[in-house]
């Protein structure tokens, strides 16, 4: 059996949907930034993917996938350090509690 | 000199002022630095001055123009282009006043020591002393009023410099509101001028009236509400009440805005704009009596004050009445003249009373005395000042008054009256402050000591200039620098003005006003309180002002405001218009019938259809709110949902 563009797409589908469930439904902020990355993760397996099958003499979609990289150990750092300053205040890492931007 | 220096002129200061207060915070702990800054920046100033000056000379039409830029326009007609002139009255006005504003600096150094307001003291100083030239140079009579707003502000601001005492936060607030209301004046006066000619430019306009373009009432009037202004300013009767009360701030911005500089902005206004004045009868003689009149008018009270600045005060009122003769008489040259002996003479006076102050500790001349001895250097120099005051020959103050009264007999022999009779005041009032606070015994409190260097430069230098800078017209060069109104032209010469019996009377009376307060307050062979009692009734009317503060608190604004103006219109509003007019015509006729119907649709028309769109917007605001709920996963989900909605449509549709 031989892998074509559709498998990539699948396997890239089933992990944005992992990752979106995680994000929307758990608890811990860490968890969701885990989520986040692999949303992230998802999207880069189907930019790779698209490149390799569609337009496999261009490095567009290498180059894509490599800012989403560089982009997504941007925003991790960001978003520990955001929940790392959450925490001292709050003494709490659960996003249900954190809710003061109600209204 | 290049064009773009005449600038800094008055840019450097305001530079200053800003710079100080953007040190304010970091540099608390060094005060004399702000100080520096101040001293540097109109030192430059005055540098700038004097080559302008010299510039000036070597022109020989006497008057420099310096295109400006457009500040402001509105549509073609209305533009306002702001540039500057540099003409002979505008160059002695810039050298007076960088010349007293650095000595007053360089003296404030030692004066407010240790003040804590020492960096707000620094930052007004040289926001005023921009202004000041400001107002000098500019070449527009719109540019001319926000300058003399701004030292109109800037006069209120130091007059209530410390401002936690009642009595300095409210001689600021009636400084200010007593110069409004002539300030007003010149605003109408600009108006109506911009209404006649389209034109804000004064050269322009100056030329308009001199040509005869704009005439008649509207130039008589015109003139009488820019001197309205001047009144105000320079604290003519009526409108002098503020300056007495203005002493309440620190002495050297006395010496400085209320001596020098801002009070005789008036001046200067009526000189910049005189061909309008000249071209009116009525508003020269309007100008003459107001000034003869206020010339001794405000002498009167100096005879009878014990503070010593105010006696001070009621000085400068008195000479700016002076200069408003001269202007009145029509000799724009004497009256700068004047103004220029006056603004070295009378600030030396005043930061001679700072110096005694700071020595003492009070303004009180009964709590004086023999600081001779003790005090030399500031007796020196107050001496000189009080006898050039006085218009001793060779002193400054002799060929400017004396001019001033040779025009006054030309033209009116009452207000020449009026003015010899205030030369004898003048001389006496000047040598009582003399004879009171530095002659006889010490019966103050503590040990007087001389003031500090840095204060005692200043008295020194401008002691100088209080003594010669009068030779400068001795044989009328000054008047023919500033070109127009050559006068009668008696005094000729440093020895010839003896041929003239004028001459001799100006000093017979002012030797008499010395001798008599001699006689009074250091030989005693009058007894000042026997004298008191016999002048009872006269005493009682200078000591209390004329009772103006009391005729303007009590009669205009209690009596006649208070209780006639406005009970008269309440009472017009409730009885007339109310119960006549109002219920009789508009109650019956109009509201109770046509305006039911008008008022049945409004209430359940219109203000349904307003309130039932507020109602409603109410009503889903308050059931779409519950969607907030502040957890950022259920916002998440909607953002998800939304895309997912988004994609289905566009395959479905697609």
């Amino acid at each position: 059996m031989t892998l074509s563009l559709e498998h990539y797409l699948v396997l890239s589908a089933v992990l944005f949907a992992i990752g979106l469930y995680g994000a929307l439904a758990k608890k811990s902020a860490i968890v969701i930034l885990m989520c986040i990355e692999i949303m992230l993760n998802a999207a880069a397996i189907a930019m790779v993917a698209f490149s390799r099958f569609v337009v496999p003499t261009l490095l567009t979609g290498h180059i894509f996938t490599i800012f989403i990289i560089v982009v997504a150990a941007a925003e991790a750092t960001v978003g520990l350090a955001i929940i790392m300053s959450v925490y001292r205040s709050r003494e709490t890492i659960d996003v249900t509690k954190i809710d003061l931007m109600k209204w | 000199m290049p064009e773009q220096l005449y600038w800094l002129i008055f840019l450097l200061p305001l530079a200053a002022s800003i710079l100080i207060f953007l040190m304010a915070a970091p540099f608390k702990a060094r005060p004399r630095l702000f100080g520096y800054i101040g001293i540097l920046a109109v030192a430059a100033s005055a540098a700038l001055s004097l080559w302008a000056l010299s510039d000036l000379l070597s022109t020989g039409s006497r008057e420099i123009l310096i295109p400006g830029f457009e500040w402001l326009a509105i549509g073609d007609s209305f533009r306002i282009t702001f540039g500057l002139i540099m003409d002979s009255l505008t160059a002695v006005m810039v050298i007076v006043i960088s010349l007293v504003s650095l000595m007053v600096q360089i003296y404030s150094q030692g004066y407010m020591h240790g003040d804590p307001g020492y960096y707000r003291y620094y930052g007004l100083i040289s926001l005023f002393t921009a202004s000041m030239l400001g107002l000098v140079l500019t070449d527009n009579l719109f540019m001319a009023f926000a300058f003399w707003e701004l030292v109109g502000l800037c006069s209120y601001l130091l007059i209530g410099f410390w401002f936690e005492r009642p009595a300095a936060a409210s001689a600021a607030k009636k400084a200010f509101i007593v110069t409004r209301i002539g300030d007003i004046g010149f605003l109408a006066a600009i108006l109506l001028l911009f209404a006649e000619t389209g034109s804000l430019n004064i050269t322009e306009v100056n030329h308009l009236a001199a040509t005869g373009i704009i005439a008649g009432g509207t130039l008589t009037a015109a003139a009488l509400l820019i001197f309205t202004g001047a009144v105000g300013k320079s604290a003519q009767f009526p409108l002098h009440i503020w300056l007495p009360d203005a002493m309440e701030g620190p002495t050297p911005v006395s010496a400085l805005i209320h001596a020098a500089t801002m009070v005789a902005a008036g001046v200067f206004l009526v000189a910049r704009t005189f061909p309008i004045f000249e071209a009116s009868e009525s508003a020269l003689l309007v100008v003459a009596i107001i000034g003869g009149f206020t010339a001794l008018f405000a002498a009167t009270m100096g005879l009878v004050m014990t503070d010593i600045k105010r006696v001070l005060a009621y000085s400068t009122i008195s000479q700016l009445g002076y200069m408003m003769l001269a202007l009145g008489t029509g000799s724009v040259a004497i009256a700068i003249f004047h103004l220029f002996n006056h603004a070295f003479i009378k600030s030396l006076l005043f930061l001679g009373a700072g110096s005694v102050n700071h020595a003492t500790g009070t303004f009180d001349m009964n709590h004086m005395g023999g600081l001779r001895r003790v005090m030399p250097w500031t007796f020196i120099t107050f001496l000189v000042a009080s006898l050039s005051m006085a218009g001793i020959w060779p002193l400054s103050g002799f060929w400017s008054k004396d001019e001033i009264l040779a025009g006054a007999l030309d033209s009116n022999a009452i207000l020449f009256w009026l003015a010899m009779i205030t030369v004898f005041m003048t001389a006496f009032y000047m040598f009582r402050i003399i004879f009171v606070t530095f002659g006889g015994k010490y019966r103050g409190l503590g040990h007087p000591h001389e003031s500090p260097r840095v204060m005692l430069w200043p008295l020194l230098f401008l002691g100088v200039l209080a003594a010669f800078s009068g030779l400068v017209n001795v044989t009328g060069g000054f008047g023919h620098f500033l070109g127009h109104g050559e006068t009668t032209g008696f005094l000729e010469g440093f020895f010839s003005v003896f041929g003239h019996p004028l001459t001799w009377l100006s000093l017979a009376f002012a030797t008499g006003g010395i001798l008599l307060a001699y006689a009074m307050y250091s030989a005693r062979w009058l007894d000042p309180a026997f004298i008191r009692q016999l002048f009872r009734p006269l005493h009682f009317i200078f000591s209390r002002k004329y009772l103006m503060d009391e005729l303007f608190e009590k009669a205009i604004a209690q009596v006649l405001l208070l209780k006639g103006a406005f009970a008269g219109l309440q009472f017009f509003d409730s009885r007339i218009w109310d119960n006549g007019l109002n219920s009789v015509i508009v109650e019956n006729a109009i509201v109770r019938r046509l305006f039911a119907g008008f008022r049945y649709f409004d209430e359940k028309g219109v203000d349904k259809a307003v309130d039932g769109v507020a109602g409603g917007t109410r009503w889903s605001g308050r059931i779409l709110s519950k969607a907030q709920t502040g957890q950022l996963q259920v916002y998440a989900l909607f953002i998800a949902g939304g895309i997912l909605a988004i994609l289905l449509f566009v395959y479905l549709a697609g």
